[in-house]
């Protein structure tokens, strides 16, 4: 897995809740063997018309949004089905990092999908859903507005016109080591063999 | 200190702590099917890793075959690319497969248990969702995606984080008619489809212990429609019973089993242990549900209507507006004027047999309305033969429908069976999102009785009045 590093990109809104794993990528798209070619099929249903021309109302094929590395949405994002080809769809588009809100009960992610994220060195960041009115509002008036993402530091930076709007957030320790250093599950899992070992002499 | 039969599952699995809550934890049972694995077993390859327990891991094609009669040609060239990566990883690797036209092949959930593959107090995995189903023996189960499926391969463990624990009672007998399947549709229109996210259920209380396995485990099925990962049910001699009878191959025999058993009747939550949510359903005056829009929490009693746009207290009106809008419905219709196209009766949900009895018990003498098709799709060939053992396939086709080979079909349409734009659909199956049964399709989910009776009136009726 590569590094995560901070960055600045363009900051694209879908808003909408509940954007559950069937309309991130429509099955038609999982027959696939592969682990690429998957971004083309991000919200195929919505970026796409009927016969395959781009949909000019869906927020990604808007020109400023086109080379997004910032998603927003509302809460319980990524419900549904536990595809990985989502969290692939979202991150070969392009995209580094998808906000949510959580709201009382209700979480910014769905359980499977967030896991997935954090396999594939994509960044779930979790605010307030004032943080998030706020940051969709910035967009209504200035599409293709840029943010910086650092995750060594928890911070977003939205750079409005009106000036910087800083953002700081949670993140899992564990979560933070991996993307950070680039670590592969596995290779860290295989350290412990014996331990599996062990346990399976056992039981 | 006292703790959930979740906890002391999970506690059993427990390989090594890994440190900030995180641990290693030892999977026994690892199910596999073609969709969400080739890339996992791809990335083994290219990392030069080994399947650690081959024998552990049980895998079969279910979600992009064809279920008609021309089911071993698949002419759909990259459904072909995935059926054919299975079977080539499998031989490779010494992964048991139940292929294409073996009698064992079926909806990957429906045969676990079925071949007794999954028992109580197990830990199981599937790169899909709706392993929770799996819950219902009474073991923690819970779906994965593909790098954990790569990781359970190479590893035989996952490292996890221990979900909270959520006990959900159901008190109360359930009115002739009224489901399983209605039980947990009535949960997840309470608790929203995100109620659960984080938590393991533990479903619970004298409506649970009354059902049969089929039952439990079409409840546990839809446990992640609430937002939860896994579901569970305490196993009982209803769970011990269900093991020791049919043909269940990977299952303890005989003296095996007993011993099994003795240990299978520890797995109980103790008394006072602490669950971090709770909720209590009195089914006794449950009517059969059906939803209107286009997640499982928007759904309502049969007798009911489509609700006013802010009447919905788990989705805003926006949501509830475009779901409408979809699902071409307007406030204040009632669920009954509803007119459907289309009825699927299968799934892991409700493609058991005793599912497939209670669809041919409505449908028995009685004819699928004119310009509705009915699809009947048995969860596993094992529940095709048995049914066919009772002549349900006669009852039927004898009505109109069509009767098909095991898949999971119009579930979510990625073999030939779809939808097609605004076509209406009263499904069993648990999932009614945009799209999920084909492009533009709309789909009502219902418990299979309920799919019946609509079949034949050609739009919903409460079936507490059918004969
Ligand atoms: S029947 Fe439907 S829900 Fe079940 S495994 Fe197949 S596609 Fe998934």
């Amino acid at each position: 897995m590569e590094k995560f590093k901070t960055f600045k990109g363009v900051v694209a809104g879908v808003d909408r809740a509940n954007i559950d794993t069937d309309a991130i990528i429509p099955k038609e798209y999982l027959k696939s063997i592969k682990r690429t070619g998957f971004g083309a099929a991000l919200f195929s249903d919505w970026r796409y018309n009927n016969d395959g021309s781009d949909n000019p109302d869906f927020v990604l094929n808007k020109p400023k949004n086109k080379s997004a590395e910032v998603l927003i949405a509302r809460n319980n994002f990524g419900c549904g089905s536990s595809r990985e080809h989502a969290v692939w769809a979202v991150a070969q588009f392009g995209f580094k990092v998808v906000i949510a809100p959580s709201e009382g009960d209700i979480p910014a992610f769905a359980d499977i999908f967030r896991s997935n994220c954090g396999k594939n060195g994509l960044l779930t960041i979790e605010m307030t859903a004032e943080q998030v009115d706020k940051i969709f509002q910035t967009l209504e008036k200035e599409p293709g507005v840029k943010a910086t993402v650092d995750l060594e530091n928890q911070k977003v930076t939205v750079h409005s016109a009106s000036g910087d709007q800083e953002y700081a957030f949670d993140v899992d320790p564990v979560l933070k080591n991996k993307l950070v250093n680039g670590l592969d599950d596995i290779g860290l899992t295989l350290q412990y063999a014996d331990d599996i070992a062990a346990y399976e002499a056992q039981h | 200190m006292s703790k959930t039969l979740f906890d002391k599952i999970w506690d059993a699995h427990v390989v090594k702590e890994l440190g900030n809550g995180e641990v290693l934890l030892y999977i026994d049972r690892h199910l596999v099917h073609e969709v969400t694995s080739p890339q996992a077993f791809e990335g083994l390859r290219l990392a030069g890793r080994k399947v650690r327990r081959p024998e552990r891991t049980f895998a079969t094609m279910d979600h992009n075959v064809p279920t008609d009669e021309n089911r071993m040609n698949i002419t759909d060239p990259i459904a072909k690319a995935q059926v054919d990566a299975l079977t080539d990883n499998a031989a490779q690797t010494g992964v048991t497969l139940f292929p294409l036209g073996d009698n064992r092949q079926g909806v990957i959930h429906i045969i676990g248990p079925e071949q007794g593959i999954v028992l109580p107090g197990m830990t199981v995995v599937c790169g899909d969702s709706h392993t929770a189903t799996h819950g219902a023996f009474g073991s923690i189960a819970f779906g994965i995606g593909t790098s954990e499926v790569e990781h359970v391969l190479a590893t035989q463990t996952l490292r996890q984080k221990k979900p909270k624990n959520y006990k959900v009672e159901f008190t109360g007998k359930l009115q002739k008619g009224v489901t399983a399947k209605d039980m947990v549709l009535k949960l997840i229109g309470i608790i929203g489809p995100a109620g659960g996210t984080g938590c393991a259920f533990e479903f619970c209380g004298e409506a649970i212990r009354s059902l049969s396995m089929e039952g439990r485990l079409t409840i546990c099925n839809m446990a992640i429609e609430g937002g939860a990962r896994a579901g569970l049910v305490t196993p009982d001699q209803v769970t011990f019973d269900y093991v020791a009878s049919g043909n269940r191959v990977y299952a303890p025999k005989g003296t095996e089993l007993e011993k099994a058993i003795d240990e299978w009747k520890k797995l109980t939550t103790d008394e006072g242990a602490k669950f971090d949510h709770e909720i209590t359903i009195d089914v006794s005056d449950l009517v059969p549900q059906v939803t209107w829009g286009t997640s499982p929490g928007m759904v309502t009693d049969v007798t009911g209507e489509v609700p006013a746009l802010d009447a919905v207290p788990e989705y805003s009106v926006a949501d509830v507006r475009a779901a409408l809008d979809y699902m071409g419905l307007e406030p204040g219709m009632k669920m009954t004027d509803i007119h459907i196209d289309t009825v699927f009766v299968g799934s892991c949900t409700n493609g058991r047999l005793e599912d497939l009895r209670e669809a041919a018990a409505m449908i028995k003498g009685k004819k699928v309305a004119k310009n509705v098709r009915m699809i009947i799709v048995p969860g596993s060939e094992a529940v095709r033969y048995a049914a066919e053992k009772e002549r349900l396939d006669r009852i039927f086709v004898e009505a109109g429908a069509e009767w098909r080979y095991a898949g999971c079909s119009m579930c979510l349409a990625m073999n030939p069976d779809k939808l097609k734009d605004k076509e209406r659909c009263a499904s069993t199956s648990n999932r009614n999102f945009e799209g999920r049964q084909g492009k533009g399709g709309r789909t009502h989910l219902v418990s299979p009785a309920m799919a019946a009776a609509a079949a034949v009136a050609g739009h919903f009726v409460d079936i507490r009045k059918e004969g």
